[in-house]
């Protein structure tokens, strides 16, 4: 069963496959924007795109036939949070392109030519149905890490779905001693940083003046263009002499300062939780996402109210730090029931590798509903949360993370409730273009199977 | 028990030499020396006689039952089997209608208490990096009892028994105790009572990058395997002199706290859990362990376990594994997501493990994803036999099995009745009893454990 459908895939995949019609019919079909799952329904996918889903989705009659029937289908799994695609081995494993631990820049720093899609951790986390990343880079010397980009995990050599998407900067424990050992220094670096911003803003080329794009656009889609072709590094950009920051790094805020790039802080303590909040009615245009919010519970009011979103750890419950004292699995349960927009992502918690967990900690969100007195997740929203939730939330809903018509066909089909960790990705689909499954942990597992059972040592067998 | 020979061979050594009435040079007779000075003073709780009815049980030796029913009494076991099970009068009558009863789990690798939370530098107290030879320390001098990560492995995680290891920086690490997850006022009131101790040792990465950095050895694995050859023969010397004291009585020798552990591993008495990820390096730590007399019990991470798993079936070697971790760093690179049920197809004892403070709150789910990994590469497993991997073989590697790890009437009543199947990652604990006693009840909010650490700070007495 499982291995004709993939055969028929794989045979529709003979063709150029954006341009052909593929509906995958009788799988139990989850759209990914926190409704339930609707038994028995249809997806249909042609150039790329999302062309229906649903219960009575009409099906093209030129259309590839899928037969998910006892399968689920879903969008794939956007991971919140990551440093997928920038390290082979974490550990003492070459280099990690995740971190410039001595560069001379950081908030100009952009990940994006970082990320090799040619390296292990795309292929195994594909294989797992995640087809979307935001990665992050990590801080060196300064409290601002760089800019992140989303993008696809899709095995071809163009990763990046959008690059400089946001700025990442530490404010909480992490960014107090890379800041010389405090949270005030933290912030008042912050400050200045924003200054000196605002300095060469008075230099950068205005919304209307920057492109093709209508100005709605702009404003949905906050990214910056490649900084190295900005006007604030050129000779008529004056700044003051009481500067810290490389004029590269002061123009890569330009765009946060304007709130044409989106702003991730990773902070977890309630108390800097509400620092975040206070800066952005400091500086109104920023657009703050708090990443980590372990204490989210505690301030999830003024959270919601200040519709500041949240990408955070979904289980953490330990007091790891003195800034995670208040940690409970139910953080992102009464963060969701205040009226914070949530996702969940994977800060500090093997990011750059196991996005395969977040459909886990999904799945242990919606097993809180049963623990008496804890603060579940229904399933539709804890689904949302792996795929719509952080593409909302970095301006990205219109293209990826839920099955609606028109969206980037990025499609998983599963053979059980993916929030179940005994289910497995069978077909997984990224811009309409079926993926390939096997990864060097397959091709070990065959090797080994069965040891032992050739005249050849294993080295011959592939 | 190989003491206790020793010292019948002593005293019979000693009768025969009276039987000669020869006026021989007189020596005094061998003083034993307390092996256990830092003893259990662990008491069960006080527990209801209870009977649990109409659940789905996993026995832990593969066994399962359907509309099962169990009886806890006196700290033990009393009965386990089908709905017509007699109870006795009188006792606590829980419903487990849709529900599962398993031995608790016991995780055979755990840093609790000795790497706790906070992770702050003054309570990180598991690894004795200042020599790559250091089986002097003892795992249950650093263990902090107020770790709230405890309560959290009780109530999410089903955790009943773990063993608390120092780290891998050192080839020879220390030893391991194992404790009974119970909050208590000192690490002696965790202790299992009657458990063989453990010696941590290390090959690979760790112990090379952690001394190598400082230009002293070891600095390669070749270093690795050569000190601890060589520390293995000073112990072997040590061992012969001990051995001779005791056949013969005279002027003690010199105790040495590192070499008495490693004599303990050379008598039996101590269990080597040895931390190894790559195949190569575990068989060239079994022909060490051959060579020097003793035994790998189990080896901890073992990702590529899946290469050897005939070796480590032959020789009866346990291998505690992780479902899906791989590649943060080098030696783990090749890690599978079948490593474990490949393992067990061969016949070898796998065991999941978790080294770490969330891992071990979701073990069940990480035997439920090697489980299914081990369905779809074509292997027939149940999840009765699957849960064997969380309880009866940690318990066999724990040298524990006699007393817990299943459940076989007049064993310890360490029992966690979940809310749906385990292996669904929807299932989370409901009860937990640990020897009779219910110390978990996620309906009762009373029986919620709170460290000393955790009161009067936010989130006190929460759900966690």
């Amino acid at each position: 069963m499982i291995r004709s459908v993939i055969a028929l895939l794989l045979l529709a995949a003979t063709v150029p496959a954006p341009a052909q019609t593929i509906a995958i019919t009788g799988g139990t079909v989850a759209l990914g924007d926190g409704s339930d799952p609707i038994p028995n329904g249809t997806v249909v996918i042609r150039n790329g795109r999302i062309v229906g889903a649903g219960p009575n989705v009409p099906i093209p009659p030129a259309a590839q036939i899928v037969d998910a029937r006892g399968k689920w289908v879903t969008p794939g799994i956007v991971a919140g949070f990551s440093r997928v695609g920038l390290s082979e081995v974490d550990l003492s494993g070459g280099l990690s392109d995740d971190r410039a631990a001595n560069s001379p820049f950081s908030a100009a720093i952009d990940i994006a030519p970082g990320v090799d899609p040619n390296g292990s951790t795309i292929p195994v986390n594909r294989a797992d149905g995640v087809t979307r990343a935001v990665v992050a880079p990590n801080t060196g010397k300064s409290i601002f890490a760089g800019q992140g980009a989303m993008i696809d995990l899709g095995a071809d050599m163009n990763p990046i779905t959008r690059a400089r998407l946001f700025q990442f900067v530490e404010l909480g424990e992490s960014g107090g001693n890379t800041a010389g050992g405090s949270r005030p220094s933290a912030y008042i670096l912050f400050r200045n940083a924003l200054r000196e911003a605002s300095e060469l803003s008075r230099y950068a080329p205005s919304i209307a003046s920057s492109g093709s794009r209508t100005p709605d656009v702009v404003r949905d889609q906050p990214i910056v263009r490649n900084p190295n072709e900005s006007r604030e590094y050129g000779p008529n950009a004056q700044r003051s002499e009481d500067v810290l920051l490389t004029r590269f790094d002061a123009a890569a805020l330009v765009p946060v300062l304007r709130g044409r790039q989106y702003l991730l802080v990773h902070v977890e303590r309630a108390r800097d939780i509400l620092n975040i909040l206070q800066l952005k009615r400091e500086y109104p245009a920023l657009k703050p996402v708090i990443v980590g919010a372990t204490e989210g519970w505690l301030v999830a009011d003024q959270l919601a109210a200040a519709r500041v979103p949240v990408i955070a750890s979904a289980l953490n419950d330990l007091p790891a730090s003195f800034e995670q004292i208040a940690a409970t699995q139910s953080n992102i349960g009464r963060m969701r029931a205040a009226g914070v927009q949530v996702a969940i992502g994977m800060i500090d918690d093997n990011d750059t590798r196991f996005l395969f967990n977040e459909r886990q900690y999904a799945g242990n969100l919606v097993a809180l509903i049963d623990v008496p007195g804890a603060s579940g997740v229904r399933w539709g929203e804890a689904l949302a949360m792996i795929t719509s939730r952080p593409a909302q939330i970095l301006g990205l809903g219109n293209e990826i993370g839920t099955l609606a018509k028109g969206r980037r066909a990025d499609v998983v089909v599963w053979s059980g409730d993916p929030l179940q960790v005994t289910s497995s990705a069978e077909i997984v689909v990224i811009d309409g273009v079926q993926q390939p499954l096997e990864t060097r942990q397959t091709k070990l597992r065959d090797r080994y199977r069965d040891i032992g059972e050739s005249a050849l040592p294993e080295a011959y067998q592939r | 028990m190989r003491w206790n020979a020793i010292a019948s061979a002593l005293g019979a050594a000693l009768l025969g030499a009276c039987a000669t009435l020869a006026p021989a040079p007189k020596k005094s007779p061998a003083v034993r020396i307390n092996l256990d000075p830092y003893p259990s003073t662990y008491q069960r709780h006080p527990g209801a006689v209870t009977v649990v009815r109409h659940a789905t049980i996993f026995d832990g030796e593969g066994g399962r039952i359907e509309d099962g029913t169990i009886v806890l009494a006196n700290g033990v076991i009393q009965a386990v089997g089908g709905p017509g099970t007699p109870a006795p009068a009188g006792a606590y009558e829980v419903d487990g209608t849709g529900k599962f009863v398993t031995p608790g789990i016991i995780d055979v690798h755990s840093h609790l208490g000795d790497y706790p939370s906070p992770g702050v530098p003054s309570l990180s107290d598991g690894n004795e990096a200042t020599g790559p030879v250091r089986p002097e320390v003892w795992a249950e001098h650093s263990v902090w009892p107020q770790d709230p990560g405890f309560s959290r492995a009780l109530m999410n995680g089903g955790v009943t028994t773990l063993q608390i290891l120092p780290g891998s920086a050192n080839l020879f690490g220390g030893r391991s105790v194992t404790v009974k997850n119970v909050p208590a006022r000192t690490v002696q009131g965790m202790k299992f009572p009657g458990a063989p101790y453990g010696l941590k040792m290390a090959c690979g990465e760790n112990p090379k990058r952690v001394y190598g950095s400082k230009s002293n050895m070891p600095q390669t694995r070749m270093g690795n395997i050569a000190l601890t050859r060589a520390t293995w023969l000073k112990a072997q010397a040590y061992k012969r002199k001990w051995d001779k004291y005791y056949r013969n009585g005279g002027d003690m020798p010199e105790r040495d706290i590192a070499m008495d552990t490693l004599m303990g591993v050379l008598s039996g008495q101590i269990l080597v859990h040895n931390h190894c990820y790559r195949a190569d390096e575990m068989a060239i730590m079994i022909d060490m362990a051959n060579e020097f007399g003793y035994k790998v019990t189990a080896f901890h991470h073992a990702v590529e376990a899946y290469k050897i798993a005939d070796l480590l079936a032959a020789n009866n070697i346990c291998a505690a594994m992780w479902a899906d971790w791989w590649g943060f760093k080098m030696e783990a690179y090749d890690g599978i997501k079948e490593n474990i049920p490949f393992v067990d197809k061969a016949g070898a004892c796998a065991i999941v493990h978790s080294d770490d403070a969330n891992g071990i709150q979701r073990l069940n789910q990480e035997a439920a994803k090697a489980l299914a990994d081990g369905r779809r590469a074509g292997i027939d497993i149940s999840e009765e036999h699957a849960w064997s991997w969380l309880s009866y073989n940690p318990a066999k590697a724990l040298g524990i099995a006699d007393k817990t790890g299943s459940l076989r009437t007049g064993k310890m009543a360490d029992v966690v009745l979940w809310n749906a199947d385990p292996f669904s990652t929807y299932a989370r604990p409901e009860r937990v009893w640990i020897d009779g006693a219910l110390l978990y009840y996620s309906d009762n909010p009373r029986l919620r454990p709170v460290s000393d650490f955790e009161l009067g700070q936010p989130g006190e007495g929460d759900v966690k």
